[in-house]
């Protein structure tokens, strides 16, 4: 009894999904929008025809709008779409976690998206390989340059920079007047952070100074900070053993292992590093400004921020997404205008601004005044100040290698299993034996 | 095993030639499936495997193989580095420590399922609840159960006089650590799968045994045991391919480390394919870990003669 | 022999608890993380009790997406998926198990080869194939890949294989032909692993994630895990959203569960059924 039940419950599936299997190919045109006002729809893979009167859809697939912002891009693509009727954005918002992996099927399966986002790291596997198309003819003079000139590949555009993030020090003003330290200053160097945190170390075993991971990330700024750099001027060697970078790293380093005023990976005890300054236990921190958000909620004591000291030079860190073409689009002059728009016009920069996404990457930081009136940090003007020592990642082909190599070494290194010299040395030679540059 | 081996000599009755035509219909769904979804994706990655394409080129464009082909190059460079006999090595010591706990447990799970005591279908679900949870969060959970200054675990360990170790961060326990979680997520699923061969099984033994006064542990290992051999089997094989192919809890909870401690195969594969965008090179990879588990499973299929029980 | 008994009852339910608590104990963590506000998610010790306990990530959850849509296209595919790998796996292992035909322990060889297969390497030249086929944007694409499931497929076999031969033999000198013998005597004794099948054939179909993204480029065919993907952001995830719609995800799963626990005690029954 029961088994004919299930069997004819099999049955039924079997037949509805046939049903199924023969009718959704053909539901290709159907404009829809669903409950939230974003437009939906059809995943035009090119087919629609651009013929005048009728709009012309472009599909866009990003992930910065996950985690929270689906809205805020949404209230763009509107705004867009008043501005420009004859052309629809269809959006894609797909988690950051696999984002990458579902686009390079989709590129190698020749079924891209018109338009897509892509972070720094992969920018450049994508450009040097021929995937991307130059953008032309649309004004990008608004934008930033030393973030416009991270998407630049011999001399063309490929990629706009349509979001900005960028790292500041943060630190815990208590503490400071606790240990009797005056406040951090733009004239900080490097020795007066390391003065002031052995200070706050003092004040307790729990207690530390500051927490900088020992990372590629963190590395490639600090370097240049001492003046060095990972790879030659025109890149086509690594210098990742240089005298430069070598007492970089031993500075890093010899503030876990020596002095400790940075805890261990034991000391630390898996607790995440926004958490650690949170609970007030942590001096200062260098991190990017979307933690400003979450210090605000979660800190009960008062911080502010200040442009990250230097040594022999300043150096800021900054994080960009940008939009790229792809070749095979249709519509290549109205992907142009939809990612110049939003990369660079006013409108866009406000939506964002009002969300409290990340920055938008323009020169003109008049537009960005509504976000210096939030407090805190008191010190906002730090975001903005930071900008003029922005260093740009050593942006290569291989630049997830060459990260994942130097990240490893430099870990070893910060546990004390290996020297900051036997670090460096071997991470020069995995990454000439691994990569083949320019 | 003693009362089903009456029925040998029906099989003889049937001929050989006509077998086929029966069988067809019932293996031709699987069939066509087994063409599409495995065998051309396994031969088109089989001659990726040959090439150094970056797997961002379309494959379909006409003349890519011929471009691209580089012989077997990848297939040498891999067996030529450190790496791949260090991720050879983590595989096998996550195996050793695994596959004899996570048997216990879900043996212990399947046990537990399977005595008629009160209140057993809410243990049912607890129990594979485990299963049910996303890799996300359990791996989160875990990292604050794992850490050494804070985590529940130390904290226990503490309190019988013990000092704990520094788990997923260090080198010689991340992989142990690993194990622990893995054995924890997977227990309620071949605990399951053991629980229904364990209910399959003909309930006349069971009776026959009490009639001969043997006591549940008694009937355990004389009976249901055995009878379980063809589930356990499958467990033991399943876990060990499953083994093989270890990736998300060591994605999210180690990302390969510390210091290449907790580096495997498919973790490898997804970073050369995906991350370092050299898709030929992963391929080789994969062929790779293919033949290694082909040739692990082909020594257990050998193997269960020895003591795996069928019921014809 | 009373003491005994009580001692084992006592000795049998401290074992089953303490294996409770333990696997219960991240999923009560998921409960009272839904709970929490954004500020509170990761602090250690771990809050197990939230301070302030709102109804917001489930607010949110909700309101995101169109999450009845979700839902549907969610269950759609996995009945079907479901169905079809019950029923094709059962065919083939019955095949394999019960009939005897040429090349049957190579073409079963090669059917276990498969599984051995790591899906990373396969997933481009999979999607190139269906997307050449013209699947791609069907529910079709997604359910397709049920009719061949080796795991599943072996996981029968191992059961049907404990199936007396004599049972058979019976039927088929009562004149009953070969589909009648898998339909009335091999699939009822194959219950209980059928209804373990059915679960994790359900829970794996329900979950996945990676390949319905890539055969699904239209939002109204969206999964539930590929919507809840979208809570992961590039510097922050929402945590309390993300446990509040895996909690979501999960209840039809223990729903099936608890359905399909049901034909363990017929499959007791079954079981019982005298050669």
């Amino acid at each position: 009894m029961k088994k004919t039940k299930l069997f004819s419950l099999i049955a039924l599936v079997l037949a509805m999904l046939m049903v199924f299997a023969a009718c959704t190919p053909k539901t290709d045109d159907g404009k829809e929008t669903s409950n939230d006002g974003t437009t939906t729809g059809q995943n035009t893979e090119g087919q629609t025809e651009g013929t005048t009167g009728e709009p012309v859809t472009i599909t866009y697939c990003n992930f910065n709008a996950s985690g929270g912002n689906e809205e805020t891009l949404a209230k763009m693509v509107e705004a867009f779409e008043a501005e420009h009727p004859n052309i629809k954005v269809d959006v894609e918002t797909i988690g950051f976690d696999d984002y990458f992996t579902q686009m390079q099927t989709r590129v190698a399966g020749g079924t891209a998206p018109d338009c897509y986002e892509l972070n720094i790291e992969n920018f450049a596997a994508y450009a040097n390989k021929g995937l991307l198309e130059e953008i032309t003819g649309v004004d990008v003079s608004g934008l930033n340059e030393t973030t416009l000139s991270a998407f630049n590949v011999d001399g063309k555009q490929y990629g706009l920079p349509e979001s900005f993030s960028n790292v500041v020090l943060v630190y815990n003003k208590d503490l400071f007047d606790q240990a009797g330290v005056a406040y951090p200053t733009d004239d900080w160097t490097q020795d007066d952070l390391q003065a002031a945190a052995e200070k706050i170390r003092a004040l307790g075993d729990d207690i530390y100074g500051i927490w900088q991971p020992i990372t590629y990330n963190e590395f490639f700024k600090v370097v240049a900070q001492y003046g060095g750099s990972l790879l030659n001027e025109d890149k086509t060697a690594f210098t990742i053993n240089s005298p430069e970078n070598l007492k970089a790293a031993q500075v890093l380093v010899d503030r876990v292992l020596v002095s400790n005023v940075q805890p261990n990976a034991v000391q630390q005890g898996g607790m995440g590093d926004w958490d650690m300054f949170m609970s007030g236990r942590l001096g200062m921190i260098p991190t990017g400004i979307w933690a400003f958000q979450t210090f605000t909620e979660g800190c009960d004591f008062a911080w502010d921020i200040v442009v990250e000291p230097g040594s022999t030079q300043k150096a800021t860190h900054f994080f960009s997404n940008c939009v790229v073409m792809n070749p095979e689009t249709q519509h290549p002059e109205e992907v142009a205008t939809w990612l110049a728009w939003l990369a660079s016009s006013t409108t866009s920069a406000d939506i964002r601004l009002e969300a409290g996404w990340d920055l938008p990457a323009l020169k003109d930081l008049n537009a960005l005044s509504s976000y210096l009136e939030v407090t805190p940090p008191d010190n906002r003007e730090a975001v903005f100040e930071s900008l003029d020592y922005l260093v740009m990642p050593p942006v290569i082909e291989d630049y997830a290698l060459m990260s994942d190599i130097i990240g490893q070494k430099l870990a070893a290194a910060a546990e004390g299993s290996i020297t900051v010299q036997e670090a460096l040395d071997q991470a020069q030679a995995e990454c000439e034996a691994q990569i083949k540059l320019g | 095993m003693n009362t089903n081996t009456m029925t040998r000599q029906k099989k003889k009755g049937k001929k050989r030639g006509s077998g086929l035509l029966v069988a067809s219909p019932f293996l031709l769904p699987s069939l066509i499936g087994l063409l599409i979804f495995s065998l051309m994706p396994l031969i088109i990655s089989g001659l990726i495997s040959l090439t150094d394409w970056n797997g961002l080129d379309q494959l379909t464009k006409p003349g890519f193989f011929q471009e691209h082909f580089i012989g077997l190059e990848n297939y040498k460079t891999i067996l030529s580095t450190p790496e791949f006999w260090n991720t050879l090595g983590n595989t096998a010591e996550y195996i050793i420590l695994y596959i004899p706990s996570m048997l216990a447990a879900s043996l212990l799970v399947a046990y537990l399922l399977s005595r008629p005591r009160k209140g057993i279908g809410t243990f049912r679900v607890v129990y594979y609840i485990p299963v049910l949870t996303s890799w996300v969060a359990a791996s989160l959970i875990w990292k604050s159960v794992l850490a050494p200054q804070y985590g529940a675990m130390n904290g226990i360990l503490e309190f019988f006089g013990i000092q704990g170790p520094g788990w997923l961060l260090d080198e010689d326990w991340a992989m142990p650590a690993i194990v622990l979680v893995s054995v924890w997520k997977d227990m309620g699923f071949f605990g399951l799968i053991l629980l229904s061969g364990i209910v399959g099984i003909n309930k006349t033994y069971y009776e026959a045994a009490e009639i001969d006064g043997a006591n549940g542990w008694t009937r355990f290992v004389k009976i249901t045991l055995p009878l379980l051999t063809p589930s356990l089997f499958y467990v033991v094989v399943v876990a060990m391919i499953n083994s093989f192919q270890l990736f998300p809890q060591v994605m999210i909870m180690t990302g390969g480390g510390p210091n290449k401690a907790t580096e495997v195969m498919v973790e490898r594969i997804y970073q050369y394919g995906f991350r370092y965008y050299r898709m030929g090179y992963a391929a080789a990879f994969s062929w790779l870990l293919f033949v290694i588990i082909m040739a692990f499973t082909a020594i257990q299929m050998k193997g269960q003669k020895r003591w795996v029980h069928y019921d014809d | 022999m009373t003491t005994k008994k009580r001692v084992g009852t006592v000795f049998f339910y401290g074992v089953a608890i303490l294996l409770a608590v333990i696997a219960l104990i991240p999923f009560l963590w998921m409960i009272s993380t839904s709970f929490k506000s954004r500020g509170a998610l990761m602090s250690i010790p771990i809050e197990w009790i939230p301070e302030n306990p709102t109804w917001d990530a489930y607010i949110k959850v909700f309101s995101k997406f169109p999450f009845a849509k979700t839902i549907a296209n969610s269950l759609f595919i996995s009945v079907s998926y479901t169905a079809i790998t019950l029923l094709s796996a059962a065919m083939a292992a019955f095949a394999f198990a019960k009939l005897r035909f040429t090349g049957s322990r190579v073409i079963f060889g090669g059917y276990l080869a498969t599984m051995m297969i790591p899906t990373q390497v396969t997933m481009i030249p999979l999607f190139v194939i269906m997307t050449k086929l013209g699947l791609k944007d069907t529910y079709a694409s997604v359910i397709m890949p049920s009719i061949f499931r080796p795991f599943a497929i072996f996981l029968l076999v191992q059961q049907m294989r404990t199936i007396p031969e004599d049972l058979l033999a019976a039927a088929r000198i009562d004149g009953a032909g070969v589909f009648q013998v898998f339909r009335k005597i091999a699939l009822p004794l194959c219950i209980p692993s059928l209804a373990t099948l059915s679960i994790t054939t359900f829970m794996e179909s329900w979950n996945d994630y990676l390949w319905p993204l890539l055969m699904l480029g239209d939002k109204d065919k969206m999964t539930l895990p590929i919507a809840l993907s979208t809570l992961n952001g590039q510097y922050a995830t929402e945590y309390n959203v993300l446990m509040a719609g895996s909690l979501i995800s999960m209840v039809p799963i223990i729903v099936i569960y608890i359905i399909a626990q049901r034909q363990f005690k017929s499959g007791m029954m079954a079981g019982g059924i005298k050669g």
